[in-house]
């Protein structure tokens, strides 16, 4: 096997194909239509990408979920960022994605036009130089992701103490995912029929975080790969739940997933994270105990400690006619939004799920929904 | 942002605890710090994301996988040409 093994035969157009063709038979033995909602906006766009859902019968739905970690931060927490990059002698650092997210007073692109030093990286280990080559400033990593990046920020804590760096500071926006899925299932007006559930979440988790879904919730979960033989294979094996009446846990992502995750990077969340009461998602409200904080003795890191009465607390609408919320918990999708592609487009974003690389409007506007 | 990258082991740095990767011909550098001592060596494919090796991509799944996928378009082609050859 070589490199591009891993990539060529994973969208191999002819397994792709053959999969359809499977799906096609065996649905014809669904006794209804099934709803599955793909969790990871990295799969919304795999789907979208690969024209996936014009290859399926009509009796299989997709349901977009809020696997977004850019697109679920509340405005009021972007905004501490914009704040946070004012302030005197700040470097504010964050990912990528974070660039062109809309605030109450513009996005961090903007903020940056107006003078503060904002930059963006490709790895949180690049904080660590920008904080030695500039001793006088405050470092600040505005840390967003999910399970999958969470144990990055992990490690330059650790690196950040085991180097006695002090001038590197942390605002902390990680989730996680399985909770966000339990209130999408506890809200009774819910279609969602089975998941096709996050896989690099669970390359760091393991697969069991989602045990719960066919046991407590009844709903059968397959642990999907990014390429589209990968989902098209998932697809075939949750069809294959339904007519066999199963109700199971299974990983189509077998090459990197197994069910106890990697142990070393659940170790150092352990050891720097605590997990907060509430933590609010953009369109849902508060979820119970799906994000993590800083472990108290970690304070004098945590920037919403240090900065607390600059930072503020209230909640900050969106714009009335976004409905990145609704999409988000997946009672609508980008076509029905008034704004979608008029208004709100990928240079001039209104809502964060047209910014974000794993947006559901992203993908579809990059793929050509319009 | 979840996205992540399957990439080869071309080079350890034991002391600096940092792997030299090679991404479909670029060349990175990834930390080790979430991979046990000893767990990855040269030649083994890892997944990348955001500068970290997060796992290794185990190559006896992936080849079993891409077998069953052969497999799989065998049969198919073989029912589609009997579905052909009792039409004719």
């Amino acid at each position: 096997m070589n490199l591009k093994n891993l990539y060529d035969d994973f969208r191999d157009g002819e397994t792709i194909k053959t999969f359809a063709k499977i799906i096609q038979k065996d649905s014809k033995k669904l006794k209804r239509s099934i709803n599955i909602m793909e969790v990871c906006g990295g799969h919304t766009h795999t789907i979208m990408r690969y024209g996936l859902k014009q290859l399926l019968p009509k009796n299989i739905n997709f349901i977009h979920g809020p696997g977004c970690p850019v697109c679920i931060i509340p405005k009021e927490r972007i905004d501490h960022a914009y704040i946070l990059s004012l302030q005197k002698d700040v470097i504010l650092v964050s990912l990528g994605d974070m660039i062109k997210v809309p605030a109450s007073h513009g996005s961090l692109q903007d903020a940056r036009a107006n003078g503060a030093d904002v930059r963006f990286i490709y790895s949180p280990l690049d904080c660590l130089k920008i904080a030695i080559e500039n001793p006088k400033k405050k470092i600040i990593f505005f840390a967003i992701g999910f399970e999958t990046t969470t144990p990055m920020t992990a490690v330059l804590l650790e690196m950040v103490i085991k180097q006695n760096i002090k001038n590197l500071f942390f605002h902390i926006n990680h989730i996680t995912v399985p909770e966000v899925m339990g209130v999408l299932l506890d809200d009774p007006t819910n279609k969602i029929d089975a998941f096709l559930a996050p896989s690099h979440v669970s390359v760091i988790s393991g697969a069991k975080i989602y045990e719960i879904f066919p046991k407590k919730y009844n709903r059968p979960v397959v642990v999907s790969g990014f390429e589209p033989v990968d989902v098209m294979e998932s697809i075939s094996m949750l069809v294959k739940q339904f007519i066999e009446n199963r109700c199971e846990l299974e990983i189509e992502y077998k090459r990197a997933v197994d069910f106890e995750g990697n142990v070393k990077a659940q170790k150092i969340i352990a050891k720097y994270f605590k997990t907060r009461d509430f933590f609010k998602w953009r369109g849902l409200g508060n979820v119970a105990k799906s994000g993590l904080k800083l472990k108290n003795r970690y304070k004098k890191y945590d920037i919403e400690f240090i900065y607390k009465d600059l930072l503020p607390l209230t909640e900050v609408k969106d714009h009335k006619l976004c409905i990145c919320g609704d999409i988000l918990k997946g009672i609508a999708t980008p076509l029905e939004c008034k704004i979608f592609g008029k208004s709100c487009t990928p240079s001039s974003p209104v809502g964060a799920c047209m910014v974000s690389s794993e947006g559901a409007c992203s993908a579809y506007f990059k793929y050509d929904f319009i | 942002m979840c996205l992540s990258i399957p990439s080869k082991v071309v080079k350890i740095d034991k002391k600096a605890n940092v792997a030299t990767l090679d991404t479909m011909g670029i060349k990175r550098d990834a930390s080790l710090a979430l991979m046990e001592d000893g767990a990855v060596e040269i030649g083994d494919y890892v997944l990348l994301h955001i500068g970290f090796i997060m796992n290794k991509i185990d190559e006896v799944s992936a080849l079993e996988s891409l077998e069953t996928y052969k497999e799989i378009l065998e049969i198919m082609d073989r029912e589609e040409n009997k579905t052909i050859g009792e039409g004719s």
